[in-house]
């Protein structure tokens, strides 16, 4: 008999169950890459330490600092201690940590440093059908090279360090069904906005997300990984997207991309991954492509977005959405359009790869962000920031009038010191707006660098087509 | 772990939809390097006004929550990041259940983790017990039931091998390496 079609997930899945799932337990699944940084290992590395336990492979497990660590170049590299004591005390457990469990870290001054979720794709680590944990919900990012990756607690980053296996329950599968070319000024970060508009903040929970259709084909790498990064904005713990020769194309060549001979047994064997014709899906969504604006986010949930040009809507007898706007300080029936922005922060690792600070610079060239305003650049890795500096991003962003800053996580969590103040509005390329996320009391408007840029030069919300 | 197997208490409230981590735990508390003390830190941008003081409007600073180890919350509650700084959080304060029509994944299965139990109701059930905060209610683990004041009892899914851990307090890593045979196994094919 003919092997039942499957969706990719279901074939990554299987290739790495230790042990199925049954009524009685869950699947013993494999995890290939495992990636940790400062924020979500400590407490993971005290229980190995507690139970006299190793880390059983090294060699799948790479470590980074990204969240809490300064984007100060003298704090990163020595000119000034890092300003942030508990930071300071972070940054120093991962070293050790590392170097008592030979565990391969990319230090804060390593060259290949940076987000976690930006490194592993640009060194090629990430690969189409691997499994792939991080502690950190936004490890749903590597999903766009085809590899099954979500994010974990820490209890399960201990568990991934000692046994290299997770005991899971098998997901439900959701596609989202994206046909229609995107129209200009509208990107990839756009087009994720609206489709967690139209799922809902948990219209996810409980399924993996394959993004599929042409639209989503004629993305390329870095847009795919903005995409999928999202994914957990609708409650959906993994997002993939069917490895195809765009992700062939960026993988080939980079630092830890398999070479020679093994190149071509890896194509071979990813040629096999995507879903096969006749494969169901627990549930499908489309949406047309064609139709989505450059979209920007009003309230307190990535859900709570709109097109640029819309007004924000009333909800009357809806508590919660009553506190969101008056946490917003905005109104029903408002337009967005013109609403005074203090703060744009370009950067994290929704929006803050080489294409992404293009799209910005690319706005910017030539003019100056609006007096008063204060807008921060943070490039995703040190990578990502050498590439921009030779292509002369950093001299568009500061003359410009904006700051350039060493890669990290940065403002799109503030808790490095990089933090927008109370009541001010930030226009961010992040991936929440969730009260008190970028600093007490400030007011996130999630949008796309090239959004961002636009609000920069204006000092209020705009339209970036206006200023193409 | 110490197992769960019933535990009877009153509720707090927080009847707001799409709870997020960062309400449960903002970042800037997520420096620390152990996982005791986050209790004090609970809805920390809610609780306390920007000076450090109590906010005498926030639930859980009502004299009648003290002691509440059940948790009744929104739809979606627990969304966003995976920090388990948020049940460590929790549990630190004192919770010991929460109960939802509707818990973020990543969320759930690290309460699981902390012997937090998470809670998913119909949208009655939890339209009573938001209407009514306070309410005595037991959690049997074992029949799966919720049991309000009213003598009613409802259920609540609860994946087997998670009941299994509560129940037996039995200890996933301690699980997982006992499967070292298989896992080595899988190595060599893989």
């Amino acid at each position: 008999m003919a092997r039942a079609p499957q969706t990719l997930f279901d074939k990554v899945w299987r290739a790495h169950e230790v042990s199925a799932e049954s009524a009685d337990s869950p699947a013993v699944l494999y995890i290939d890459l495992h990636l940790i940084h400062e924020v979500t290992s400590p407490q993971a590395f005290a229980v190995l330490r507690e139970r006299g336990l190793t880390v059983r492979r090294p060699e799948r497990t790479l470590a980074t600092m990204d969240h809490s660590t300064p984007t100060l170049t003298a704090q990163v590299f020595g000119g000034t201690p890092i300003a942030l004591d508990a930071a300071r005390r972070q940054v120093r457990e991962l070293e050790v940590n590392c170097a008592e469990f030979g565990v391969e870290l990319l230090g804060l001054t390593h060259s290949q440093r940076g987000i976690v979720h930006i490194i592993g794709p640009e060194l090629g680590l990430t690969q189409p059908g691997k499994t792939i944990v991080c502690g950190d919900s936004h490890t749903s990012t590597h999903g766009a090279v085809g590899a099954l990756a979500f994010g974990i607690g820490t209890t399960e980053v201990g568990h991934a360090l000692a046994t290299q296996c997770l005991l899971q329950r098998k997901p439900r599968t959701l596609a989202v069904n994206v046909s229609g070319e995107l129209r200009a000024g509208v990107t990839a970060k756009d087009l994720i906005l609206a489709i967690i508009g139209r799922l809902g903040v948990s219209g996810g929970t409980g399924h993996v997300i394959e993004y599929r259709g042409e639209t989503i084909r004629a993305l390329d790498m870095d847009e795919r990984m903005t995409v999928c990064n999202m994914s957990i904005e609708a409650g959906a713990r993994a997002g993939m997207i069917g490895p195809d020769e765009t992700t062939y194309r960026y993988l080939e060549g980079r630092p830890r991309s398999p070479r020679g001979a093994a190149w071509e047994r890896a194509l071979e064997a990813w040629r096999a991954l995507p879903t096969d014709a006749l494969a169901r899906f627990d549930r499908e969504v489309g949406l047309n492509a064609a139709a989505v604006e450059p979209m920007i986010t009003y309230g307190t949930n990535p859900g709570m977005v709109i097109p640029i040009g819309g007004t924000i809507p009333q909800r009357s007898g809806d508590a919660a959405f009553s506190q969101a706007l008056t946490y917003m300080g905005l109104t029903p029936g408002q337009p967005i359009r013109d609403q005074p922005v203090n703060v744009v922060f370009l950067g994290s690792c929704t929006n803050a790869r080489l294409s992404d600070l293009r799209s910005a610079a690319g706005l910017l060239r030539g003019r100056r962000i609006a007096p008063g305003l204060r807008m921060l650049v943070v490039p995703g890795s040190q990578q990502v920031k050498r590439q921009a500096e030779a292509e002369g991003l950093d001299r568009v962003f500061l003359e410009a009038g904006a700051e350039w800053r060493e890669s990290g996580c940065s403002m799109c969590l503030g808790m490095n010191g990089d933090v927008v103040g109370r009541g001010e509005y930030s226009v961010s390329t992040s991936n929440r707006n969730f009260e008190g996320r970028q600093g007490s009391g400030a007011r996130t408007l999630l949008a796309s660098p090239l959004t961002a840029a636009a609000c920069a030069v204006r000092g209020r919300v705009t339209d970036p087509r206006e200023l193409m | 772990m110490e197992p769960f197997t019933i535990l009877t208490s009153r509720t707090v409230v927080l009847p707001g939809a799409n709870i997020d981590t960062d309400q449960i735990i903002p970042a800037r508390f997520l420096t620390t390097t152990t996982r005791e003390g986050l209790g004090r830190h609970l809805f920390a941008d809610w609780r306390y006004l920007p000076d450090g003081t109590p906010r005498g409007d926030f639930v859980l600073n009502s004299p009648q929550a003290r002691g509440c180890r059940i948790l009744v919350a929104g739809r979606n509650f627990g969304c966003g990041s995976s920090r388990e700084h948020a049940p460590w959080a929790l549990a630190d304060y004192g919770f010991r259940a929460v109960i939802s029509t509707e818990l973020a994944d990543i969320f759930s299965s690290n309460c699981l983790k902390n012997g937090l139990l998470p809670v998913t109701v119909d949208e009655p059930t939890s339209a009573w017990l938001i209407a009514h905060p306070g309410a005595e209610v037991t959690l049997d683990v074992s029949a799966g039931t919720l049991t309000l004041p009213t003598g009613r009892a409802v259920s609540f899914p609860l994946e087997a091998f998670a009941r299994r851990c509560l129940l037996q307090g039995v200890d996933e890593l301690g699980y997982l390496l006992e499967r070292r045979h298989e896992i080595e196994a899988y190595e060599r094919r893989a």
